[in-house]
């Protein structure tokens, strides 16, 4: 029986903030070595979807990287603004990565597949 | 320094912050060869390059200064300060050389410093410029005449270089106080003077300039051991711990890409990195590298003023305004533009946060359809003086006060501000203006040193 779940219950950690003054970046790091692979076989994050959640065209994703020995994901995008100048919204970038919190994964229970997140 | 290991003190991955002395006092028994830490980050904004302030007030400087200076007494253990002040401008590096003769003069201390510069001069910068030595370093505009000019301040990250120079012409020096740096070098400075693995040397120094940030729970004081042919890492708090996973998430921290990390004179790459579990609360990496790049590029950093602001705070509760707000901020805005149509548009701004809304994610908020029970609406206005600031903002509340819209039945007024001054002059606004990379022939010349006694 296939079901969903939200990325932020299966995730470690999502956060977001500056990577210098004109980018941000995002990590998404998962508890286990398990979970990480379901999602990067899973093929569930892609840059097209972070194209479409904060509507930045593909090309302008600065980094969209697999990091196996963080069992992580990392996202680099430009900053709406230079930090920290006429219009900033969030000095540290430190509230930008709730979009990925919500994307649902689908998740297997124990009797339905190889993977099982619970 | 002994020559099969170098060890590492790092009492906090930000000078200023405060750091726990219990633990850092446990990290002096444990016979460091150099205490390290960094002072600078553009992370708080671009008002530090741009008006010559500092991250830290000087009081805080001198507390934790004056624990780094007894132990440098005491213990005969050098301490290498970077990035003085937050910007690492010239001014700056002065600042923490006052700070530490007062602390010397009390205290009786006799020290031997260098003092490493990093403040660009812009006629250098524009012969730079015009060689078409200098390109953006990431999404940044490229650079122009007009935009070296209208910065405060440019100061440029130094490489390890110069830290050698010091290190090769006073082996015995006391204390390093540098502008502008590359985080990680004053802690990769040793191990590159005593040849140990470049790309073990970098690494180290990237995990460690944060202090214990790499450590469950995230700490303060961190020890690192950089060996031959690997390096460990543990917190000083019994409390804390470094893990495989808490290390290797750690090198994700503010970094563009997780397992590249450009700097000074190449990269670090983390791609065959390996990290192993050495004790309960230590980690052993292996196997970083560091790339030299073809060309030696060293990073801009600059700043400029771009006006003075004001704002004001109001709270709307009431449901029908709610949902007449696009329409609202539209009527104010073209209200205060016909005002002041003896001010060409181009010279203030005018941004509404609107909290409720998408105060905190602006154009990167994916929610559109969200039906809020209040908003908090802060006009920002940016114009050439103060003065200009504060009336277009007060033109802009007495609007958005008293302006008619679509369906209203509270016809008395549709803010609720919260504060007095209504309008709230904030000052002088900032923006960073040179983020760029620039080749150098010589990545020690271009950071002058002066030695001095105290």
């Amino acid at each position: 029986m296939a079901n969903t779940l939200p990325l932020k219950d299966i995730a470690k950690v999502i956060r977001s903030k500056n990577a210098g003054p004109f980018e941000m970046t995002m990590d998404i790091i998962f508890k286990s070595k398990d979970d990480y692979m379901m999602i990067k076989n899973g093929g569930y994050i892609t840059k097209e979807l972070i194209s479409r959640l904060y509507r930045v065209p593909v090309e302008k994703i600065i980094s969209f990287v697999y990091f196996d020995a963080a069992n992580a994901i990392k996202i680099t995008l430009p900053r709406p603004r230079p930090q920290g100048t006429i219009g900033e919204t969030d000095m540290h970038a430190a509230q930008q990565h709730v979009p990925l919190m919500n994307i649902m994964i689908p998740v297997k229970d124990k009797n339905g597949g190889d993977v099982c997140l619970r | 320094m002994s020559k099969d290991e170098i060890r590492i003190l790092t009492p906090a991955g930000m000078l200023g912050y405060g750091f726990p002395a219990k633990w850092f006092k446990k990290g002096l028994d444990m016979n460091p060869d150099v205490i390290t830490i960094d002072s600078g980050s553009t992370d708080s904004g671009p008002h530090k390059l741009g008006l010559g302030a500092m991250t830290c007030s000087r009081e805080a400087y001198y507390k934790d200064i004056s624990l780094l200076l007894e132990a440098c007494f005491e213990k005969k253990i050098p301490v290498f300060i970077s990035s003085a002040g937050g910007d690492g401008s010239d001014e700056h590096v002065d600042a923490f050389a006052e700070i530490i003769k007062e602390i010397s003069k009390s205290k009786g201390y006799h020290f031997n410093i260098a003092l490493i510069y990093a403040q660009m001069e812009k006629e250098y910068l524009l012969q730079n410029l015009k060689e078409g030595r200098i390109s953006p370093c990431g999404p940044v505009e490229p650079l122009t005449e007009e935009e070296i000019n209208s910065a405060t301040t440019i100061v440029a990250q130094m490489g390890v270089e110069p830290y050698l120079k010091v290190l090769s012409e006073r082996p015995n020096i006391d204390i390093i106080v540098s502008g502008r740096t590359y985080d990680p070098v004053p802690i990769a400075a040793p191990g590159i003077k005593h040849g140990f693995d470049p790309g073990l040397c970098w690494h180290i120094g990237k995990i460690m300039e944060c202090g214990a940030l790499c450590a469950e729970p995230a700490g303060k004081n961190i020890f690192g051991v950089l060996r031959k042919d690997h390096f460990v890492v543990e917190p000083l708090n019994p409390g804390e711990k470094c893990t495989v996973s808490s290390v290797a998430a750690h090198t994700l921290y503010e970094k563009s890409h997780p397992y590249l990390l450009p700097g000074p004179g190449g990269i670090t790459d983390l791609s065959d990195a390996k990290f192993e579990q050495e004790s309960e609360r230590s980690v052993r990496v292996t196997g970083s590298r560091f790339i030299p790049s073809e060309k030696y590029t060293v990073k801009l950093e600059g700043a400029k003023k771009v006006g003075y602001r004001s704002i004001f705070i109001a709270g709307i509760r009431d449901p029908i305004a709610i949902g007449q707000m696009d329409e609202i901020i539209k009527r104010v805005t073209s209200d205060v533009e016909e005002y002041f149509s003896d001010i060409p548009k181009e010279n203030y701004q005018m941004v509404f946060h609107i909290y409720g809304k998408n105060g905190v994610m602006g154009e990167y908020e994916p929610e559109k359809d969200f039906k809020p029970l209040e908003l908090c609406v802060i006009l920002e206005v940016a114009a050439p003086t103060q003065e200009m600031a504060t009336a277009i903002c007060s033109r802009a509340r007495t609007e958005m006060l008293h302006c008619p819209y679509e369906g209203r039945i509270a016809t008395a007024g549709n803010i609720a501000l919260p504060f007095t001054p209504l309008e709230i002059p904030l000052g002088e606004v900032c923006k960073f203006n040179v983020y760029h990379l620039m080749e150098v022939d010589d990545p020690t010349k271009l950071f002058p040193i002066k030695y001095l006694e105290v």
